[in-house]
């Protein structure tokens, strides 16, 4: 390691986007795609927040068989809440509106997105669907379940279904702006050499991710529109009374909402794509097969829909066919899982803590999509539809698979945001702290759910008790692992050492600017010669490479520092 | 991002700036397209399950306004057509022309969907509490601007459709629903393609389109064209759908 320490220490550039302007003017009328991933990061935290409010509320409350804390109304409003501010204001634009606004321009070598005007009027969308939903939130709540299903949400719900339902259409068409400039600029803004097979796949995943965003999100619009209609003006293509068929609301609503998950899980695949050859220091093992993976997601997740609907009465046929399709669509997601560990074979694996996040992902997406296979299986769905099973599945794709992704990239990129490292020990401390408490909240609603628990009831039979009391545990557990990293990622936007660079090294264009980036991003447009994740022509890197194409790359593990 | 003449900061050409600008606009209507699905979707499902009342309730639409329509949608295009031809050739005063053409031509379609709009509250043909699909067909002396032939047609086909279909009060205001709801939605996008023109029209009087750049009237008549298709589909939809017995 004699080269790395000869080193100078890194200094913090006297110019960049965080200093460029001042004020709050500077901030909310800002077009450069770095701040307003940042004004993103403020507001999708704020939801966090909020969310995990009403998560605590819906484990207290299950503490004892009866609950103690809430009414029955009371609860439905907290699950509802729940689900709604989780999936619409904080999973759906958490990394793709914040890593990838951040790094997407930067990682295709350009200046910003192609609309960068239309890239802050999607903020402002998100901020006044989000006030439109929490005026729901305030005045009465909401009871319907996330998924708004008609005819109790537009003829019998007494909660304030209609500013909810607006406030989620209104926040839609801030996903379909970002979709829509994520995808334009991977087409036309690429630097020179920057060609398709050079982009990284976080730049892939999210371009799989924008064709979701882009074909999904215009049919929950007109969905919620006619359901906002039907509540206000009394319009009847989902109310039984009138001859309409809330199926088909249930049909338009999975539509959107099954591909959506595809929104929450595609960017942390991308984020998990970086993290790993970054800390195997090892070329991504078939990269067209992980790229292609993303794109074979987003087409075969809008094929899938009805899987949700099994029990709703449809025909056997139409069911088997669906059954079939998501097998089918789990085949590119077990790709990308088997390259990633082939990756991990013979690499030189530093257990930083993007890395650790990039573990925990692993397994807990495993599990995740596993289980998705029992519920795609038209038997066993019968036995495990609508118990604790779904809502263990669902929380390990979005959370131990999405949330772990995005606090892996969170801590990945926080040098660049920021320029300063964060504390790596309490980081490391964090990480094993939520993957613990994530797995003691949520591994015992498996267990609950094949015991026959239904999901969204407010109270269970005594011999559950030992199971939810473990899963209340947990979630405190889990807690202090989101809290721990706001505070420590806080303190080190501040305090923090400076990182230089590229601290890890990672072969990104993200990385050969310095941190945090000029408002340009870069001093000139810089020409692309190197290959994705190709360590071994990488001198600049300044990774040690006997003789330049052994086997083994050796590596200054940052951890070693 | 400061921007050089017409050139913003994030493009290195003109080139790419209108590529970009042009497939901005594509994808926009690919999502537009997607928006309408859905609504078409939910007509043409009830409009299967339903058929007598939707037919019945296209037969009190006004063939001859709506066709009318249709006429005026397409020869806006043609202008709005001219308008694009007329950037790219550089001809400053032909923009303006064509464009005051389109928006005019805009303002007939607005015109007849008011005499439309307004002939369905006389009717008593807006969903709601007065609803009533057979009104005309029983008060033929409220529906003067009705031609008395058609009406008594349209009674016995009212006789027709309420033996097939019980239900028929009910499932004629889907229809209406449905009517009201998708002509609604175009029309809004009819209004937002107006004021993209003015905004057009504003800069073209003011000489700034040239043969070198004219991306605004080329995304814009991309807009304006879309929105006259879903008017295309819209027309036999509703309109058409019980005219071929």
């Amino acid at each position: 390691m004699s080269t790395h320490e000869t080193v100078p220490e890194p200094k913090f550039p006297e110019k960049h986007y965080l200093n460029a302007e001042y004020g709050i003017r500077s901030w909310l009328l800002t077009t450069d795609h770095k701040r307003i991933a940042m004004l993103y990061l403020a507001a999708v935290t704020f939801f966090f927040f909020i969310g995990g409010f009403f998560a605590m509320m819906i484990r207290l409350h299950l503490m004892t068989p009866n609950g103690y804390l809430l009414t029955p109304d009371q609860y439905n409003r907290m699950f509802t809440m729940h689900g709604v501010t989780m999936v619409f204001f904080f999973l759906i634009p958490s990394i793709p509106a914040i890593l990838g606004n951040f790094l997407i321009p930067i990682m295709v070598g350009a200046k910003d997105l192609a609309f960068p005007k239309i890239n802050l009027l999607s903020w402002y969308i998100y901020i006044i669907g989000g006030l439109f939903t929490m005026w729901s939130m305030i005045n009465g709540g909401l009871d319907t379940g996330w998924t708004f299903y008609t005819p109790l949400s537009t003829v019998y719900s007494n909660s304030a279904v209609a500013p909810a339902v607006i406030g989620v259409f209104i926040t839609g068409f801030s996903s379909i702006l970002t979709g829509l400039n994520f995808l334009v600029t991977v087409h036309t803004m690429r630097a020179p050499g920057m060609t398709w097979f050079r982009l990284p796949l976080f730049v892939w995943a999210h371009y799989a991710t924008s064709l979701v965003m882009v074909l999904g999100t215009p049919v929950i619009a007109i969905t919620l529109a006619l359901a906002g209609m039907e509540r206000l003006f009394g319009l009847g293509f989902f109310n039984p009374a009138m001859g309409g068929d809330p199926i088909l609301f249930q049909h338009l609503f999975w539509f959107y909402s099954h591909p959506a998950v595809y929104i929450m899980i595609l960017p942390a695949m991308g984020v998990i794509s970086e993290l790993i050859p970054t800390f195997a220091r090892k070329q991504l093992f078939g990269y067209h097969f992980v790229a292609a993976a993303s794109l074979a997601i987003a087409v075969i997740g809008f094929l899938v829909w009805t899987h949700h609907m099994f029990l709703t009465g449809q025909s056997t046929y139409a069911a088997v066919a669906f059954s079939f399709l998501t097998f089918v669509v789990a085949i590119p997601s077990a790709i990308k899982v088997f390259n990633w560990t082939a990756t991990l074979f013979g690499g030189s694996i530093s257990f930083d803590t993007p890395m650790l996040y990039a573990f925990g992902f692993l397994g807990l997406f495993l599990i995740g999509g596993l289980t998705g296979l029992f519920l795609g299986c038209l038997g066993i769905d019968m036995n495990i539809h609508d118990t604790y099973f779904v809502v263990a599945h669902f929380h390990y794709i979005m959370v131990g698979g999405a949330v772990m992704g995005y606090l892996g990239g969170l801590h990945f990129w926080w040098p660049k945001i920021t320029g300063r490292m964060y504390p790596e020990w309490l980081a490391r401390i964090a990480a094993f702290t939520l993957f613990i408490g994530f797995n003691f909240t949520f591994f015992p609603q498996f267990l609950l759910g094949v015991m026959g628990m239904p999901r969204r009831y407010h109270m269970y039979p005594p011999e559950f008790q030992i199971y939810n009391v473990m899963s209340t545990a947990g979630a405190s557990i889990l807690a202090v692992g989101y809290l721990l990293p706001m505070i420590y990622l806080t303190w080190a936007a501040f305090y923090g050492k400076v990182a230089g660079e590229n601290p890890w090294p990672a072969t990104g264009l993200e990385w050969k600017t310095q941190s945090p980036p000029l408002t340009e991003n870069f001093e000139v447009t810089p020409v692309v010669t190197w290959e994705a994740y190709d360590f071994r022509n990488r001198p600049d890197l300044g990774l040690d490479v006997p003789g330049g194409s052994g086997p083994r790359i050796v590596a200054p593990a940052h951890g070693d520092d | 991002m400061h921007r050089t003449g017409t050139l913003y900061g994030q493009f290195k050409t003109l080139e790419q700036q209108k590529d970009t600008a042009t497939l901005g606009m594509w994808i926009f209507l690919v999502t537009e397209v997607m928006f309408f699905g859905g609504i078409m979707l939910a007509y043409t499902i009830n409009r299967h399950t339903y058929f007598h009342a939707f037919a019945m309730g296209s037969n009190t639409l006004s063939l001859g306004l709506g066709a009318t329509n249709t006429l005026v949608l397409l020869a806006s295009s043609f202008t709005m057509a001219m308008g694009v031809w007329s950037a790219q050739t550089g001809k400053k005063t032909l923009i303006s022309i064509f464009l005051i053409l389109t928006i005019l031509l805009g303002f007939v379609f607005f015109g007849i969907k008011y005499v439309e709009y307004a002939q369905k509250f006389h009717h008593h043909l807006v969903p709601g509490k007065s609803f009533d699909i057979g009104y005309c067909a029983h008060n033929p002396s409220k529906c003067e601007d009705v031609d008395v032939k058609e009406l008594k047609e349209e009674g016995e086909r009212l006789e027709e459709a309420q033996k097939a279909d019980p239900d028929l009060q009910a499932h004629a205001q889907l229809y209406f629903s449905a009517y009201f709801g998708m002509t609604g939605l175009h029309a809004l996008h009819m209004v937002i393609g107006a004021g993209l023109l003015l905004w057009l029209l504003k800069d073209s009087v003011a000489g700034k389109f040239t043969a070198e750049w004219n991306n605004p009237v080329d995304i814009v008549g991309l807009y304006w064209h879309f929105v006259d298709i879903v008017w295309i589909y819209l027309f036999p939809l509703l309109y058409l759908i019980d005219r071929h017995k």
